[in-house]
């Protein structure tokens, strides 16, 4: 890390809501991979005479979220229109909230790569809506509205990063909490769930911010986003250590080069000449009522289950790393749990065993699992395949004793089991053994 | 049967009941009144010939599903809407039928229909007159018997100045009594769809068809306008019972409505309406609307800030042609809105203007503590002569000055005819409490019943 | 107040609007007059006046989040200008900023 300059990164992510209409109409929100033009109306298609209609489902997700981030709700909350020109933005304005979003004040603390956890402030989670979708082909632009008013969370934090390790467990963690709550699919690559991230340097021991940051956008990847800001520190610091001065500008990752390149200076700010949507009556929100209603739906977060996780199963780190990844892993470990502690089988060995048995919770009931450590821990091979195989290999080393069992001598049976049971050293069952042995020799 | 364009909603649909009409001969005869007429008035934009119901004329700026649509601009000439609006949905299903899409004022930014750019109508009662606007061919096609009524839309007094203009009865609802959906929006916490009508029953009427939410305009209350049926009857005969029903409402007169700039003939008809109002019981009080003086000011800021944004969505990529096809009046709206709304001018311009708009609408609350009505001049002055303040934006702003506080506190408001000065039609505008259509109308119909002004026609034989 | 020709490029660029110099000259001289007469708000004593955005007098209006058909592809895309395999389609969007 360099001593003279400190890092100081701010995020702002964009998630779109898995809602199945879009925010202010009831098109289907399922657009992805749909024929163009296909999920539209007169609304998100900005058609003269078209009103939005606010999507119910859409403002309990966003709460939820905000509630996960542990924001305050704000009691009044209205949409604004944000202006600017673009042909992906069909009304010529984004519905959207500037000056009372449904969430503010939240944090989430972040590790870096040494471990060392910071809390980092959440300014905001609010509601807003996608755009369409643009193609660039030669010198032509194709234009697909089905994406057009689906329904987008943006959460923007405070600038309180200082590394790009902070960064990545941040967006990790907010990808586990949606997927938690069940509020988007939050895929990178798909765009579902995007990351903006704004950064700048200044020198030790300054406390004002710095006068400029680079925004760095459109980056579809945790390690890809890692990597540019990497990159961007050192260019940066770079840059004023020859004297020369930074500017506002928006920078993309070329993966190929492993840099970022400019996409975009801004000489001057932009002016979206935000202002309340005449179109929505505001929405009041009983903040005590709602944090009560929502909390109750809200599922165990990531953070309480690592830590219970931990009180409770007295796994390491590790285990609790990989056995939190996400809500169906946790609740088949724990229902494994539950099972072994029937067979005395402990929570730690449960673990141990789905990770380094890279167990498959899709493949197998957490009672199969439990049979399964069971077994291996008095030593018996439980796993039929590889009994059928052991016997297999026994009947093409014994072909006379079976055919003397083909021929009827059913001692010559007793020969053949004998076998499989000294193969095995006598960690077989012998019901089974037989069980296998008749299936294959009368097939 | 001889005159039946000259039927009102309300007799139409009794000499329809009573087959004394049919619907074939009720199209044809408006039919032909439109083809002899329109060349002269220039009120209607399209005509659509194959109407079989009862045939109304629809303001070109709502969506009539697969009939051209222009909004009265070059931008839109071969738009065609791929969906109804919801009152044309409505009104479909009460045996309505659309005649034809009425020239206005481009985007409805006007007062004079002058800024059509298909070329302004003309007022039937004296073709050099301004019919008024911005729903100024609605107005005229009501007033010259080619529809049985119209739809038009008020922003600032867009439905009431040209029905008084051109001698018909024109209502605009309070805000969230009908729904916007597929009218093309100018000022969207403004903009409200209201009748155009013969009398002041067949508003009541139509407002009962189109009012109630869809499910599309978020601002929309659900429950349509019902007239109360204690009051339903009573109000289309000489009953004696008018006499009772007029005594126990309170009118309210501000002075702001009667101070300069407006002419002494109109208000002598006004004073003279108000003036019958309380012989036939009802009791007249003196109220204050103090910052009635700010009301075209705030107005103009809120109106073009909203238009700004409403529209942006014109880039001529999904509909329309370019940017540079806006028309005169609505660059300069976007303009002003945009300047209003812009980095370091927000506040001094678009909040302060939203601020004098809680003055204005308390101004309201408080005179409707002390009446149920309020009454005064719908305009200045009669229709002007075409062509008199085309080249002075400012002048024509001004002329809305009695409608435009109404629009900005969102209650609703009817101009009823009361007379005429210089041989103009003047109407009266009644203003009621939010969401009290009732009462308006009620003033309105009992009014209307002891005069004969809506008997009088414009001789359109010449 | 005065709106230079200048300040008046500006919100013109804002607006997306193309406007000749003649233009620019016009709404230069109206809009100021306009301003002018606007002006006059300042006068009103609206300290501790909340703004007015909204006089439905509703709040909280939400729809559920169930499925209506959208419009069919020809239907969206019937007014447009230029299409191309079911999209719309625009110059080179790289020249828009």
């Amino acid at each position: 890390m360099n001593k003279v300059y400190e890092t100081v990164i701010g995020i702002e992510v964009h998630v779109e809501l898995n809602t199945k209409t879009k925010m202010f109409c009831r098109c289907s929100a399922d657009y992805f991979g749909k024929k163009p033009n296909t999920h539209t109306c007169p609304v998100c298609l900005g058609i003269p005479g078209a009103l939005p209609y606010i999507n119910e489902e859409a403002i309990k997700k966003c709460m939820r979220i905000g509630l996960a981030l542990n924001c305050s709700v704000n009691e009044q909350s209205y949409f604004e229109r944000k202006n600017y020109f673009y042909p992906d933005l069909a009304k010529g304005y984004q519905i959207s909230q500037l000056v009372k979003p449904l969430n503010i004040n939240g944090q989430l603390e972040v590790e870096d790569e040494s471990g060392v956890t910071s809390m980092i402030r959440i300014n905001r989670v609010h509601q807003e809506e996608d755009t369409g979708k643009l193609t660039h082909v030669g010198s032509e632009t194709l234009i697909d509205f089905n994406r057009s008013g689906v329904p987008l969370v943006e959460i923007v934090t405070e600038p309180d990063f200082h590394s790009s390790a902070q960064v990545k467990d941040y967006a990790k963690k907010l990808q586990q909490i949606f997927r938690y709550l069940g509020v988007s699919n939050a895929d990178m690559e798909r765009g579902d769930m995007r990351l903006e991230a704004n950064v700048s340097v200044r020198p030790v021991g300054q406390k004002e911010l710095p006068p400029y940051r680079v925004e760095l956008k459109n980056i579809n990847s945790f390690r890809f986003m890692q990597a540019a800001i990497e990159y961007e520190i050192k260019r940066q610091i770079w840059v004023l250590e020859r004297g020369e001065t930074l500017t506002q500008e928006t920078r993309g990752w070329n993966e190929t080069k492993k840099e970022t390149y400019l996409q975009r200076s801004k000489e001057e700010a932009h002016d979206y000449r935000y202002f309340p949507e005449p179109d929505l009556p505001e929405l009041k929100i009983d903040t005590l009522q709602l944090r009560e209603l929502l909390r109750k739906q809200l599922p165990e977060l990531p953070a309480q289950k690592v830590k219970r996780f931990f009180d409770e199963y007295g796994l390491n780190k590790a285990q609790i790393a990989m056995m939190a990844d996400s809500k169906e892993m946790a609740e088949f470990f724990e229902e494994a749990v539950k099972v072994g502690s029937k067979y005395k089988v402990e929570s730690i060995k449960v673990a141990n065993f789905i990770i380094n048995k890279k167990v498959n919770i899709e493949d197998i009931n957490p009672e199969q699992l439990i049979k399964d450590i069971v077994n291996q821990n008095t030593g018996m091979i439980s796993d039929e395949k590889e009994l059928e195989k052991v016997v297999k290999e026994v009947i093409d080393e014994n072909s006379k004793a079976v055919e003397d069992f083909k021929a009827g001598k059913e001692v010559a049976l007793q020969v053949i089991i004998g076998s499989v049971m000294k193969k095995t050293k006598g960690k077989a069952e012998i019901k089974k053994v037989k069980e296998i042995l008749e299936g294959v020799l009368k097939s | 049967m001889t005159d039946i364009t000259s039927l009102t909603l309300t007799q139409t649909l009794a000499a329809l009941k009573d087959k004394k009409l049919s619907k074939e001969e009720l199209n044809k005869a408006y039919l032909e009144r439109i083809k002899k007429l329109n060349p002269s008035l220039n009120a209607f934009l399209f005509v659509n010939e194959d109407s079989g119901e009862i045939p109304v004329a629809i303001k070109d700026l709502i969506s009539v599903k697969d009939m051209p649509m222009t909004c009265g601009s070059k931008i839109l000439e071969n738009y065609i809407p791929p969906y109804n609006a919801t009152v044309i949905d409505r009104l479909a299903s009460q045996g309505v039928s659309f005649c034809g899409k009425t020239n206005l004022d481009e985007f409805a930014m006007g007062s004079s229909g002058e800024n059509s750019a298909y070329g302004p109508a003309k007022n039937p009662w004296n073709l050099v007159k301004v019919p008024g606007g911005s729903s100024s061919g609605s107005a005229v096609a009501v007033a010259a018997d080619m529809a049985v009524f119209a739809l038009g839309t008020d922003t600032g007094g867009s439905i009431r100045q040209p029905a008084s203009l051109c001698g018909v009865v024109g209502l605009k609802p309070s805000y969230g009594r009908v729904s916007r959906y597929g009218a093309q929006a100018m000022a969207s916490s403004l903009d409200q769809i209201g009748p155009i009508t013969k009398s002041v029953a067949d508003a009541r009427l139509v407002l009962e068809w189109i009012s109630g939410g869809g499910g599309h305009d978020s601002n929309c209350h659900a429950k349509p306008f019902v007239t109360l049926s204690e009051t339903k009857g009573i109000y289309s005969s000489a009953s004696p019972q008018n006499d009772r029903m007029l005594k126990e409402i309170k009118v309210g007169v501000p002075k702001e409505y009667f101070g300069k700039g407006l002419d002494s003939e109109v208000e002598k008809v006004i004073r003279d309406a108000i003036k019958k109002l309380g012989d036939l019981g009802a009791e007249i009080v003196e109220v204050a609307l103090p910052h009635t003086e700010y009301a075209v000011a705030a107005y103009y800021i809120i109106m073009a800030s909203e238009v700004s944004a409403n529209l942006a969505r014109y880039d001529g990529i999904r509909f329309g042609k370019n940017r540079d096809q806006f028309g005169d009046e609505a660059k300069r709206r976007i303009m002003l809105g945009t300047f209003s709304l812009s980095s370091g001018y927000y506040d001094a311009y678009f909040t302060k203007a939203a601020r004098v708009r809680t003055l204005i609408k308390k101004d309201f609350d408080i005179a409707f503590e002390k009446c149920d009505v309020i009454v005064g001049p719908v305009s200045p002055t009669v229709a002007w002569n075409l062509g008199g303040k085309i080249n002075d934006p400012l002048t024509m702003y001004l002329s809305d000055a009695y409608t435009i506080p109404g629009s900005l506190t969102g209650i609703p408001g009817l101009s009823v005819p009361c007379g005429f000065a210089d041989g103009m039609p003047v109407g009266l505008q009644i203003l009621g409490k939010h969401m009290d259509e009732e009462t308006v109308l009620n003033v309105g119909e009992i009014y209307e019943n002891v005069t004969d002004w809506k008997d009088k026609k414009p001789n359109m034989s010449s | 107040m005065k709106l230079s020709k200048d300040k008046v490029r500006h919100v013109a660029k804002l607006a997306n609007l193309p406007l000749t110099s003649e233009e620019e000259e016009k709404y230069s001289e109206q809009l100021s007059k306009i301003l002018d007469y606007t002006d006059q708000l300042s006068k009103a004593d609206t300290e501790k006046v909340e703004p007015t955005y909204n006089v439905s007098g509703l709040t909280n209006i939400m729809a559920k989040d169930e499925v209506s058909e959208s419009l069919p592809q020809e239907d969206a895309t019937k007014n447009g200008t230029n299409i191309k395999d079911g999209f719309f389609v625009t110059k080179g969007v790289f020249n828009y900023e």
